[in-house]
């Protein structure tokens, strides 16, 4: 029982914070916010230089071997700087998809360039119809005599537009014309039939709608040997909630910072705010939550590796529990900025525009304690 | 990082399991589960302390030269949780995580040598004299009176909220001995015997229908100077250590996880015609599940930094804000899961002898008590509200 940090662990953090507070000021954020692409390639490859996009990728394929608690310190900092990069779907989604699926081929062709910045991924998976059901996709793969042909719509494909190859989550259909297991299939951007509505995303960043038409791929676009993904999703995705977690709880953090330090400055009847008692308790409450939050992230991290089960109700117990503290800490935030809180000239409305997505992606609270009480057995799937 | 304990930890928590599986009655632990106040009552209580001491267990957080077992804080975790897994009674803590350690730290040698063995086999039994009808969350307001005359102090006053007053054979109290230029100046702890003339007790029945708490009364009582711990004067001091050295003992996750247990255990029982099947009472039962998780990762948190010789820092004080707010959703769980049969009231006591047949089955008998005296855990011990004055202070320094 140790929840100390290694030293590596420490200087990873330290270079962690001290880059995100050096690169992404507010006035980067406004720049980046009009940015098509939604981020910074040289900041990418500076990622890249700093060995943080192979942190998770196994040694063998040109990584560090990295794990959950990396992942999270890592997060964490970028919560604080609201990046932007397309790390979560690239690294901690994408390339563990390949991971988790790929063959040896698949790995060795995808792995190492992730690792050094030379190729961006998307997990394009969600649809409309499905809510935040995993497993519910109705974009099929059919056999053609070359390779592929997959149609569907997909929704909230993270960073999807800017993407070099897009995962494509289908339902492939059987010999005999049903539908059957759950693929991956690699799409690179641009091929034909590949739909992309891009947008805005909120909080920063890109996402995109995705429509596929037809789109033919060869045979070894499907990750793997065709064993159904859906285990594999649920890893990764109980694994990405776990660095959202992180990344939401550096956001809650610099709210409280910045709160606390507003409420000391900001003077009405002649006294701070902070000199009020009931401003005093709210701030009790959010540093309250904005700890929960924290040791609910560093408890999804602690058991990425756990069984499925056990896994699982971590992730969504901090999925669930994050999501409702990130909603009352930015919410009181706001609060206690007064009308200023309410204006684009400040911070704060960015970062509490991040916490809702945070909160929104792959699931709400609600979703998430559902989840929890039906892998608990309490209640019905 | 990790989450597991050593093979060591693996093999002393073993050795737990096994002695609370050897000593702790059938009787005891229906006793407890059947009793819906904060302590178990003496016979109970002490029973299992008892049952400690014979192992050498008695006072977890002693040193050894007092007879503590010198457990690193990992133990001390799997002791606490082990204990909270099988039920074990709940020990009235006045004695040997209140008093115990401000006599070891501030006592005379005789004060040592006298009280500490009998704490420890649980021949003495304390309450704790700090409440006044005056002096709620403002303690150091407190008036009740010591005056000096020859070797003895004659105290006057009156003392409220008092656990187990009517059990104790003996009260550690704050008494002002002078005024001082600040209210927290001027004040002793006395440690006086309950048996000396002039100390009356008057019962307080809570909303649960449970006698727990009492007011004391002081009349003309005489207390030998020798029963001062520590100076005159600086009792405020020694009263505030005690109050520190309790929290950094506190792991209050596992009982916590227990107390949900037993509430889950009725819901997909008969006994409550399958509560759990109605899917608010299913999804509150994982938020409240979720909530013990966090609160027990931040014990985790604490216990790491200990472990390391690290100064855990003020996250220790959130724990009793959030400990007593978790306590009080599970046993409001426990009132929804229970409906109607919550409509019944047994006055007697204590639920585990009952001369009759209870009018519902007996393992509901203790639900709602526990809610309606369970509204006192955000008060007692520092409200919640004094609390989020100290984390404003301490932790945010506002």
């Amino acid at each position: 029982m140790d929840l100390t940090l290694s030293d590596e662990q420490r200087l990873l953090r330290e270079s962690a914070d001290r880059f995100v507070a050096e690169t992404f000021t507010s006035d980067h954020r406004k720049k980046a916010a009009n940015d098509p692409l939604g981020y910074s390639p040289a900041i990418w490859k500076q990622f890249a230089e700093l060995g943080w996009l192979a942190l998770p990728i196994s040694e063998a394929h040109g990584g560090l071997g990295g794990g959950a608690i990396e992942i999270g310190l890592l997060m964490e900092a970028f919560g604080r700087g609201l990046v932007s990069e397309p790390f979560l779907s690239t690294v901690v989604i994408g390339a563990a998809l390949v991971a988790e699926c790929g063959n040896e081929a698949q790995k060795q062709a995808i792995l190492p360039k992730v690792a050094e910045g030379a190729l961006t991924l998307a997990f394009a998976h969600s649809e409309r119809a499905a809510r935040f059901d995993l497993s519910h996709v109705d974009t099929t793969a059919t056999k053609t005599a070359d390779g592929w042909r997959l149609s569907g719509n997909k929704i909230a494909v993270l960073d999807g537009a800017a993407a070099n190859q897009i995962i494509v989550s289908a339902r492939v259909a059987n010999a005999n014309g049903a539908s059957g297991k759950l693929g991956l299939f690699l799409v690179p951007a641009g091929a034909p039939g590949v739909a992309p509505r891009d947008y805005a995303r909120l909080g920063g960043g890109r996402g995109c709608n995705l429509g596929l038409r037809d789109v033919q791929l060869p045979a070894d676009a499907l990750l793997g040997d065709g064993k159904d993904a859906l285990a594999a999703i649920e890893t990764v995705v109980d694994r990405a909630m776990a660095a959202l977690g992180a990344e939401a709880v550096g956001i809650m953090q610099t709210l409280l910072d910045t709160t606390l330090e507003y409420t000391k400055i900001r003077k009405q009847f002649g006294r701070p705010l902070s000199a009020n008692q009931v401003i005093r308790h709210r701030l009790a409450d959010v540093a309250m939550q904005v700890d929960e939050a924290r040791s609910m992230a560093l408890r999804a991290a602690l058991m990425a590796n756990a069984e499925p089960a056990a896994r699982s109700r971590a992730a969504s117990g901090a999925k669930a529990k994050i999501g409702k503290c990130a909603r009352f800490v930015a919410e009181q935030a706001v609060q206690l900025h007064g009308a200023m809180g309410v204006t684009e000239e400040l911070d704060i409305g960015a970062y509490f525009k991040r916490l809702l997505a945070f909160d929104t992606l792959f699931g709400g609270s609600a979703h998430h304690y559902r989840r929890h009480a039906a892998l608990s057995g309490r209640v019905q799937a | 990082m990790d989450l597991t304990f050593s093979a060591e930890e693996r093999a002393f928590e073993k050795e737990v399991r096994d002695y609370i599986a050897e000593s702790l009655t059938p009787e005891m632990k229906r006793a407890t589960a059947l009793t819906p106040s904060v302590f178990s009552d003496p016979d109970i209580g002490m029973a299992w302390q008892r049952a400690l001491h014979r192992k050498g267990w008695g006072a977890p957080g002693w040193p050894v030269d007092h007879g503590g077992p010198d457990w690193t804080p990992a133990q001390r975790w799997i002791f606490e949780a082990e204990c909270a897994r099988a039920g074990v009674p709940n020990v009235n803590v006045m004695g040997v995580k209140m008093v115990g350690p401000v006599i070891i730290g501030f006592g005379s040698p005789e004060q040592k040598n006298f009280y500490l063995p009998r704490i420890l086999s649980g021949e003495d039994y304390w309450c704790q004299g700090y409440s006044e009808p005056g002096s709620g969350s403002d303690l150091s307001s407190l008036k009740t009176r010591a005056v000096r005359d020859g070797d003895d102090y004659i105290i006057n006053g009156t003392k409220i909220w008092t656990t187990h007053a009517h059990h104790a054979n003996r009260m550690f109290a704050l008494v002002r001995t002078s005024d001082g230029e600040r209210q927290q100046d001027g004040i002793s702890f006395i440690l006086i015997d309950m048996k000396t003339p002039g100390i009356t007790t008057r019962p307080i029945l809570t909303i649960g229908g449970d006698h727990e708490v009492n007011q004391v009364f002081f009349d003309d009582v005489r207390v030998p100077v020798a029963n001062r711990v520590g100076e005159e004067g600086k009792g405020w001091t020694y009263g505030k250590y005690l109050l520190e050295f309790e929290r950094g003992s506190g792991i209050a996750s596992a009982k916590l996880r227990e107390a949900l247990k037993t509430i889950s255990d009725l819901a997909e029982s008969d006994v409550t015609g399958r509560a759990i099947a109605d899917p608010d009472i299913a999804m509150r039962m994982s938020e409240v599940e979720v909530d013990i998780d966090a609160l027990e990762m931040t014990e985790l948190r604490v216990l790491s930094a200990l472990q390391t010789g690290q100064n855990p820092g003020a996250v220790s004080s959130l724990i009793k804000l959030r400990v007593s707010e978790i306590r009080q959703a599970v046993t409001r769980l426990g009132v929804d899961v229970i409906g109607q049969d919550g409509l019944a009231v047994e006055p007697a006591r204590p639920f585990y002898r009952l001369n009759h047949e209870p009018a519902i089955p007996e393992e509901l008998l203790p639900v709602v008590p526990e809610y309606l005296n369970g509204r006192a855990y955000t008060i007692f011990g520092g409200s919640s509200e004094i609390q989020r004055d100290i984390i404003a202070k301490m932790v945010l320094g506002l």
